[in-house]
């Protein structure tokens, strides 16, 4: 087994009185590609934002490299913005809803990282952010305005800007869930272009025909717990767990 | 009704009037600059997950809000000299008022844009890597300007009408020159005519150069 590059230890996530996750422990290991599904709060996405900060730890740890992330002083933790903006940088996001930044124009979206975080000459960057634009079909667009982009499109732009910043590990929290039907295509192939570079990326989707075939692990999470984990196979068509069955089964047909 | 129209007297006394239009320009202007200044401080303030700096802004805000615009001239010309014991001069005084109650109201204009920004926004930018002031100066505040300019300046134009308060406090703006002029000429409906259309045209020029403004800040959505 590879040495992992990210693990989660006890991880607890509470909102108030809410126990949404109820310890997890977990690791990625390099190449790996993660598919978690499960219901509508199931605390599925909590998981994927807990492992770049969006969300704070009620309770657990996480190492990245095999470096705790955080600073422990008297028996607590505190995490300093220059580690959190350091984790970030090396695990990127593409978000449900493309979060791209509409007082810039697409190429300006995928140069900010790079000159704004990494300090980059805006040459530099503009290359970069040329490339990565070009690797997702949407050297045409470079000028012009999100808000002018189709939501296929726009997700695409987010994609690259997170490329950008050449991340370790890549989070999709429910990537295509905002689209219209027709443009989910457009989306998941450039994903699954990413898994065919070998990249390591985790995925949180409904999407369970793709899930099968793009991940190397499927996760099934059910009341904040890992209720499920295995190959494609194992979760996805011969499932052990009644629960994940019963899941499975709500979800109907879907092609593999 | 039998009144002549003599706008002679008016016209003759024209340059007080002019000295008042360019004072009430200059008064305004000046406050509306520390004003921002007044409002930048209150809303990082405000803003501040720091209970002890947080307070007494939202108190701050909260007094000038609900206190009468005079009341404020009143107390900085009137009742601050007996606290510091140095008499105040009518502009500073009418500048601490004015600046004063525009920083308030600033100060919840500029919080308002920063909070009607999405928080995807914010996480977009964090899941970059940004610091909290990168963030803030590359992402969340060039977005809230463009929506912090419409009540901006709607709420410049209330400064801009309230200064004529400073001339209860004798200091020689438009209001106050007219006032003068009336007690030599003895002819109200021609002095108070005459200014009411200079502050017509001061205000729909600043409305004119406020709407350019305007499309030059949100231009891109």
């Amino acid at each position: 087994m590879q040495k992992p590059i990210l693990e989660i230890k006890g991880l607890h996530k509470r909102f108030g009185d809410h126990h949404v996750l109820r310890g997890i422990d977990f690791s990625v290991a390099a190449g790996e590609r993660i598919a978690i599904i499960g219901g509508s709060g199931s605390g599925k996405s909590t998981f994927l934002r807990c492992m770049n900060f969006m969300e704070t730890l009620s309770e657990g740890e996480i190492w990245l490299d095999g470096k705790r992330i955080g600073t422990e002083r008297n028996g607590q933790v505190t995490y300093p913005e220059r580690q959190l903006c350091a984790v970030r940088e090396r695990v990127g996001m593409v978000f449900q809803q493309f979060n791209l930044f509409p007082h810039m124009t697409v190429l300006q979206n995928v140069m900010e990282g790079l000159v704004t975080v990494k300090g980059m000459a805006r040459e530099q960057a503009r290359e970069i952010a040329l490339q990565e634009l070009d690797k997702v079909g949407l050297s045409e667009k470079v000028d012009a305005w999100p808000g002018r982009l189709s939501g296929g499109q726009q997700q695409r732009v987010a994609i690259a800007r997170a490329l950008s910043m050449k991340p370790e590990i890549l989070l999709f929290d429910e990537p295509t869930s905002s689209l219209d039907p027709e443009l989910v295509g457009e989306v998941l192939r450039v994903i699954n272009h990413l898994a065919e570079e070998g990249r390591t990326m985790l995925l949180v989707t409904h999407e369970l025909g793709f899930a099968y075939h793009f991940a190397t692990k499927v996760i099934f999470l059910a009341d904040g717990v890992f209720h499920e984990v295995g190959t494609p196979d194992e979760v996805l068509k011969n499932p052990r767990q009644a629960r994940t069955q019963e899941f499975l089964r709500r979800f109907g047909e879907f092609a593999f | 009704m039998d009144y002549s129209w003599d706008f002679g007297p008016v016209i003759a006394r024209f340059d007080m009037l002019a000295i008042g239009f360019l004072n009430t320009i200059k008064i305004a202007i000046v406050s509306i600059l520390l004003g921002v200044v007044v409002g930048l401080v209150l809303v990082l303030m405000r803003l501040s997950p720091r209970k002890w700096l947080s307070w007494p802004a939202a108190i701050f805000i909260e007094f000038y809000r609900n206190t009468p615009p005079i009341v404020h001239f009143f107390w900085f010309f009137y009742a601050l000299p007996v606290l510091l014991s140095v008499s105040l001069d009518p502009y500073v005084a009418a500048v601490l008022a004015l600046s004063t109650q525009s920083g308030a109201f600033y100060a919840e204009v500029f919080r308002g844009g920063i909070v009607s920004i999405e928080r995807g926004q914010w996480e977009g930018a964090r899941a970059l890597g940004m610091t909290h002031a990168a963030l803030m100066r590359r992402i969340i505040v060039p977005q809230a300007i463009s929506r912090m300019v419409p009540p901006f300046i709607e709420r410049s134009f209330e400064l801009l009408k309230t200064t004529a308060l400073a001339s209860t406090l004798a200091y020689a703006d438009l209001l106050y020159q007219a006032m003068m002029v009336n007690a030599e000429t003895f002819r109200p409906l021609e002095v108070y005519t005459t200014i009411a259309l200079m502050y017509l045209v001061l205000l729909v020029t600043a409305s004119q150069l406020a709407r350019l403004a305007e499309a030059r800040l949100t231009a891109y959505q």
